[in-house]
């Protein structure tokens, strides 16, 4: 159910532009979280129709992009391992390690297979009893319940061949540290809608509480985008500082509980390393003791190497909106989507990925 | 990559599986992370797994204020 196409766009957007021009008589500098909002607004040109003075910055909500090239080595070298199958989302494959990709690997004959959800993994693994067959699972708290799910599956199946190697991370922490860190000016944000749908608002509520800043939990639908920032903008005109819901369709204040209390019989908060952003306290998800057995970076021989990002490479500056991707030297030159040198321009969530493909003319 | 695609579920078909419709494009759902939905619901699917039934009042509310814009700005001459 998505209502909002059924309306008329082209008449709506106008209006709420101009609603949006009324309330920006000042600069205000947004936010957008999320690498899924990223592309919408790329997509929709909503940058170049807002007025100069609401600009929007791309934070670090690429899962692809935060995760560090040491973990993806991890994974490679996980992959090379006599016997073992690796699963993992497509979105993966391209990324680069410090030597090789996971798409480098396959094609190299190493056995590694893309699905679309981890439950796809449980039953690689049910049907091939001779294998290890190991997930590695990259995401934010949209897609851990799911991969908390497949782990308990397995174990319901009991399977004694199926291993995560997970490389997740939770969204808070990092707008925390962003926030306390103080490098980049923000006047509010626009936080990811999906991620939400699980988390619901509570843990967002530490903006407003702590830095007295304004946040709108919004869609991905041009509308929900142009009304999402038409609500951080109010709020500013207002002298309101409140985490608010615009994607009320699909957002309880609440999140989904039940998809929490999967991630937590699985996962407990782990400290995570985010590409650009170090090691951030509670940022990520490591398994509870009782599936110790599963996690791969147990199991398996598989030490975690720091690797040094690529000479040039901005993607960490980029991931924390200090710089835009046309700021480093690579973009467009050395570093295209056909050939990648940060994992920015890798995923099609990436800012610089995005700029690359509907930035021309697009700039806000 | 937290792309959820909305769809309606057409029978559920299995414990905790649901057949979903994606615009004309059937798909089985785990309904493990959402087990109250029902048959008709429209659901947001995420990496195979439903993770939130769709709120038809309250995208009703938002389109109510939608039309409010539109006829806000019917009734004012100089935005015609």
């Amino acid at each position: 159910m998505n209502p909002l196409p059924r309306h008329d766009e082209g008449r709506l957007a106008p209006l709420l532009l101009e609603k949006i021009a009324v309330l920006a008589d000042l600069p205000m500098r947004l936010m957008e979280v999320c690498g899924t909002h990223t592309v919408a607004i790329f997509r929709s040109g909503i940058r170049s129709l807002l007025p100069d003075t609401v600009e929007l910055i791309s934070g670090p909500g690429c899962p692809v992009c935060v995760t560090p090239a040491g973990e993806i080595d991890r994974a490679i070298a996980l992959a090379r391992q006599e016997g073992v199958t690796l699963a993992t989302f497509g979105d993966l494959m391209r990324v680069p390690g410090s030597s090789s990709s996971l798409q480098q690997e396959r094609a190299r004959g190493g056995a590694i297979r893309v699905v679309i959800s981890p439950l796809d993994a449980v039953q690689m693994a049910e049907e091939n009893p001779a294998r290890a067959v190991c997930f590695f699972g990259v995401g934010f708290e949209t897609t851990s319940p799911a991969i908390a799910a497949a782990v308990k599956e397995a174990r319901r199946r009991r399977l004694s061949n199926f291993y995560l190697l997970s490389s997740q991370r939770i969204i808070p922490p990092a707008m925390r540290a962003l926030l306390a860190d103080g490098t980049v000016n923000i006047d509010g944000f626009i936080l990811p809608g999906h991620v939400s749908v699980v988390i619901g608002k509570a843990p967002y509520c530490f903006i407003a509480e702590e830095f007295s800043l304004p946040g709108v939990i919004t869609g991905f639908e041009p509308l929900d985008i142009l009304e999402g920032i038409y609500m951080l903008l109010r709020q500013r005109k207002e002298d309101r500082r409140e985490i608010e819901i615009q994607y009320s369709r699909a957002v309880k204040e609440e999140g989904n509980q039940r998809a929490l209390e999967v991630m937590g019989e699985v996962f407990v908060p782990a400290d995570a390393r985010w590409r650009g952003l170090g090691v951030i306290p509670k940022s990520g998800l490591a398994a509870r003791e009782e599936f110790c057995a599963m996690d791969a970076a147990q199991v398996f021989d598989i030490p975690y190497a720091e690797v040094e990002d690529p000479p040039g490479c901005l993607c960490g500056e980029v991931l924390q909106g200090i710089h835009r991707p046309p700021d480093c030297a690579l973009f467009g030159t050395q570093c295209t989507p056909e050939d990648p040198v940060g994992p920015c321009m890798v995923s099609s969530e990436g800012s610089c990925a995005a700029y690359y493909k509907y930035g021309r003319g697009n700039e806000g | 990559m937290c792309l959820g695609i909305p769809g309606q579920i057409v029978s559920i078909t299995e414990d905790q599986l649901a057949e979903v419709d994606f615009s004309g494009v059937r798909r089985k759902v785990s309904l493990l992370l959402c087990p109250e939905v029902q048959v008709g619901d429209y659901v947001l699917v995420h990496v195979g797994f439903a993770i939130q039934r769709l709120d038809e009042e309250e995208a009703q509310e938002t389109l109510k204020l939608f039309d409010e814009f539109l006829e806000a700005s019917d009734e004012s001459p100089s935005e015609a």
